[in-house]
């Protein structure tokens, strides 16, 4: 029972790491019809300069939050030169684009092997959250309870970003119809770089949060990027229901495949996103078909 | 056009005589490497360059001949039916991406085949009592066709220069032949083509089939040259290595898949030794390639050649004196 | 027997009605036009009788074979051609080397990976022919990519006609043409002998009218008026579609 138990805790807070993951990559499929293959490497890249900052830079010791904060910024930053710099060179040639995100990945995790090495970096659990909280027999890491708040405070957020604000609404007409946007005044090649940064932090802090659990190592983004595909393949590209509802079946899938069929983990992981393309292209809730 | 074939056989004559003018084995090595990998360039060619469709999942094709033939090996078979077997399994598995992905195009044929690359990656990884997971397969010795033991690196070198010589005379036969045409078509102008009568899926099926031989073709190769399979050589980086590959050397001509394979080997190999972070190298280069000359570096030389050459001429003309006859 | 038979042909997408009960028969070698305003769904109806679209009800008989449900790849195979509103020929390729791939489309050699393209003397034969219905085949070796509009549309004519089809159909074939090219073009409709049926959509009335024999006139989807060339001119019906009164 409390196997069950814990598993199923384990599921819905790698689901909310997933959506933090993975919300900005279906933002960036959604309104640039580009899979963002540098995606695991901004995880990773926020992961990194987070820890770094965490575990302290010229004698400078930050809070966990506040080094969170600053490696999103970060890598936000990033993310809108890397848009501006080389993917709006390529207006409306998406091939091109994915190959650029492709090229940036190679950099951006040989980058980060420079910089910090190849051994992995832990990531103490922020002060305060270090406990466990009992509900009955069972005793759960706080940390990982956290996480899943986390994830819904960003989920709102997020949601009302989308559907309170006039950046917002230029986002969501941008995802349905670029051209119609374009032809109503909408300046989508800024939504673009808006977009691409809101991305690239949201990964980075989902990169970050998740130090605590996942560690940082070389490779994180190869083991990330294909989680961020499944998701919004699964769940829709521009559409964060989709990413929310796809994240929590997603994380449920990977825990429960690698526990109960370690063997065939990973096919259990790619088969539904596998089905989803060959019978339902647009996933549960997208607006557009890849 | 005949400076084409002096140029040509210069390249025959260079290649043939390898072993007398690399210094040392490890270069032989390398050479050996370029050849088979190059071969696995022009196959991701056939549908990269000539069917119009982007694969990120062949390095899982590769790599599934490659384990077929270790894994049959492995269990006590000798090398002609380890062949064999690896390239059938080789193009069935093409056989079965492509009746997946072909129902798609563009950036959904992407994702399906980097999908498929994925499962295959983690069926090598963790069917660990098939594949052995991380720990991979090693390959004892390497085949001896007719007596000649292919151990020693000008051997084999030898050989894959055969079968390499054999892929491109193939590739050229292809892309002259009307079923290359009809494909190319299908990449130019896939409606207008099926309202001429052609059947678009089934040539790009066939295309994948050829592409298949191919990868399956480098994937043993690659196998026999290591002596040893890993997962890792199915991950989506040995998909993006390739297609950066044909991409860079320019998609869709015969000579951009082999410099491609070549520039990218001998930044993992050679470049290696002297810079660490080679991978940043050839992400750079990618990246650079695509945005300045992205019909890659073939094409694109050969265009800055033709446009230095016309300001050469322009710029030697005299200019006729006026008036005079 | 009719060359082209259309009963009750219906379409829609989603709630919209884009071809309402459509009837059409077009005798063999009949000249017949197709009119009405942007929207009436012409360009729809020949998509359905190529088979790119499929219809939700109704049948389309060519030469009194059922083809409703042959696949649009198969139709150029039993004698259909067609031209499209907008070119999208082979702009990489030379004019010669975009007729082959029309002659080709309807041969088993289509399928041939090992002969050489440019040493099939019949192939390149056939395709200076056509290019000599059309008055291009002195730029033969040009590639597309260097040609004018007009030339552009004609080496599109000469490819339908290279695949010998008994039904041609024209979606707008003086669109975006200049007063000489129409000329030229008019010429070379007018010069397609009888034993090829001509089924043409089109806007521009003056070069139409002058070719038409018969005229079916759509609005909305659907048949408002057929007959001679005459008749559909002088029908007050005609005006009111156009002009809304």
């Amino acid at each position: 029972m409390n196997f069950w138990l814990v598993l199923t805790v384990n599921s819905v807070t790698f689901g909310g790491l997933l959506f933090l993951l993975s919300a900005g990559f279906s933002l960036i499929f959604g309104l640039m019809r580009i899979p963002n293959l540098t995606h695991g490497s901004l995880f990773m890249l926020g992961a990194y300069v987070g820890a770094t900052f965490v575990v302290g830079l010229l004698g400078f010791q930050l809070n966990f939050w506040l080094a969170a904060i600053l490696a999103t910024l970060a890598v936000a930053a990033f993310g809108a030169l890397a848009e501006r710099l080389l993917l709006r060179r390529l207006p409306g040639d998406q091939l091109a684009q994915v190959l650029v995100t492709l090229g940036l990945s190679f950099m951006a995790a040989d980058f980060c092997l420079l910089v910090w090495g190849g051994d992995p970096l832990n990531v103490a659990t922020p002060a305060g959250l270090g406990g466990f909280v009992r509900v009955g027999p069972v005793a759960f890491p706080m940390y990982r309870l956290a996480i899943i708040v986390i994830a819904t405070v960003v989920a709102l957020g997020l949601w009302l970003l989308l559907d309170r604000t006039r950046l917002g609404a230029m986002i969501r007409a941008g995802v349905d119809d670029p051209d119609m946007a374009r032809v109503v005044g909408i300046r989508v090649s800024q939504l673009f770089t808006i977009v691409f940064a809101l991305g690239a932090g949201l990964a980075a802090f989902a990169g970050i949060i998740g130090g605590p659990i996942l560690s940082v190592y070389p490779g994180l983004d190869q083991d990330m990027l294909p989680l961020a595909l499944v998701v919004v393949i699964l769940g829709g590209s521009g559409s964060l229901l989709g990413s929310f509802v796809g994240s929590i079946i997603i994380g449920f899938i990977y825990n429960f495949g690698q526990a109960l069929l370690p063997e065939l983990a990973y096919f259990v992981l790619f088969m539904p996103m596998l089905l989803v393309l060959l019978l339902r292209p647009q996933g549960l809730f997208g607006r557009h078909v890849p | 056009m005949s400076a084409r074939l002096i140029a040509l056989g210069i390249a025959f004559v260079a290649l043939v005589s390898v072993p007398y003018w690399m210094p040392g084995d490890y270069y032989i090595n390398v050479a050996s490497q370029i050849l088979f990998y190059a071969i696995f360039a022009l196959g991701l060619n056939v549908l990269v360059g000539y069917a119009g469709l982007v694969s990120l999942g062949h390095a899982g094709l590769f790599g599934i001949a490659a384990y077929a033939t270790a894994y049959m090996l492995q269990i006590g078979y000798g090398h002609s039916a380890a062949i064999v077997v690896a390239l059938l399994v080789g193009i069935a598995s093409m056989a079965v991406f492509a009746v997946l992905s072909l129902r798609s195009t563009g950036i959904g044929f992407i994702m399906i085949t980097l999908a498929l690359g994925e499962i295959l990656w983690g069926l090598a990884y963790r069917w660990i009592s098939l594949t052995g997971g991380d720990n991979g397969i090693n390959v004892r010795l390497r085949p001896a066709p007719f007596g000649f033991s292919l151990t020693s690196p000008n051997t084999f070198y030898y050989t894959t220069l055969v079968i390499f010589l054999l892929s491109v005379a193939a590739m050229t036969v292809f892309v002259r032949s009307p079923f290359g045409a009809s494909l190319m078509g299908t990449r130019d102008q896939p409606r207008r083509m099926n309202a001429l009568g052609y059947h678009v899926w089934m040539i790009r099926f066939y295309a994948c089939l050829v592409s298949g031989l191919l990868t399956a073709v480098s994937g043993i190769l690659f196998v026999y040259y290591t002596q040893f399979i890993s997962p890792q050589t199915l991950a989506l980086t040995s998909s993006a290595e390739v297609l950066l590959m044909v991409i860079s050397g320019g998609a869709g001509t015969l000579f951009g898949p082999m410099v491609g394979a070549a520039l990218v080997v001998v930044v993992k190999t050679v470049v290696s030794g002297y810079i660490e972070r080679w991978n940043f190298l050839l992400g750079a280069i990618f990246v650079a390639i695509v945005i300045l000359m992205p019909e890659g570096l073939v094409p694109g030389s050969a265009r800055l050649w033709r446009l230095a050459w016309r300001k050469m001429n322009a710029s030697a003309k005299v200019p006729a004196p006026e008036g005079k006859p | 027997m009719s060359a082209l038979t259309v009963t009750g042909l219906c379409k829609a997408f989603g709630g919209l009605r884009v071809t309402s009960n459509v009837d059409l028969n077009v005798e063999p070698g009949e000249r017949r036009l197709i009119i009405g305003p942007n929207g009436a769904g012409k360009t729809t109806l020949f998509n359905l009788i190529t088979g790119e679209i499929s219809p939700d009800k109704g049948s389309i008989h060519l030469f009194g074979q059922d083809i409703t449900k042959t696949p649009s790849r198969r139709r150029p195979h039993l004698g259909m051609a067609r031209t499209y509103q907008i070119i999208t020929l082979f702009a990489r390729d030379t004019i010669i080397h975009n007729v082959s791939l029309a002659l080709l489309g309807l041969s088993p050699a289509r399928w041939n990976p090992l002969i050489d393209i440019k040493h099939q003397g019949h192939l390149i034969e056939h395709g200076r022919a056509a290019l000599e219905r059309v008055g291009l085949a002195h730029i033969a070796e040009r590639p597309l990519a260097q040609t004018s509009y007009g030339e552009r549309r004609r080496v599109e004519i000469a490819m339908a006609l290279a695949q010998n089809p008994k039904l041609l159909l024209l979606d707008e074939p003086f669109a975006g043409l200049s007063i000489d090219e129409r000329a030229d073009v008019k010429q070379l409709l007018l010069a397609i002998p009888r034993d090829v049926t001509i089924v043409m959509i089109e806007h521009n009335m003056d070069v139409a009218l002058e070719f038409a024999e018969r005229i079916t006139l759509l609005h909305f989807g659907e048949v408002i008026l057929e007959g001679t060339r005459a008749e559909v001119v002088a029908d007050p019906r005609t005006r009111e579609v156009y002009l809304g009164h």
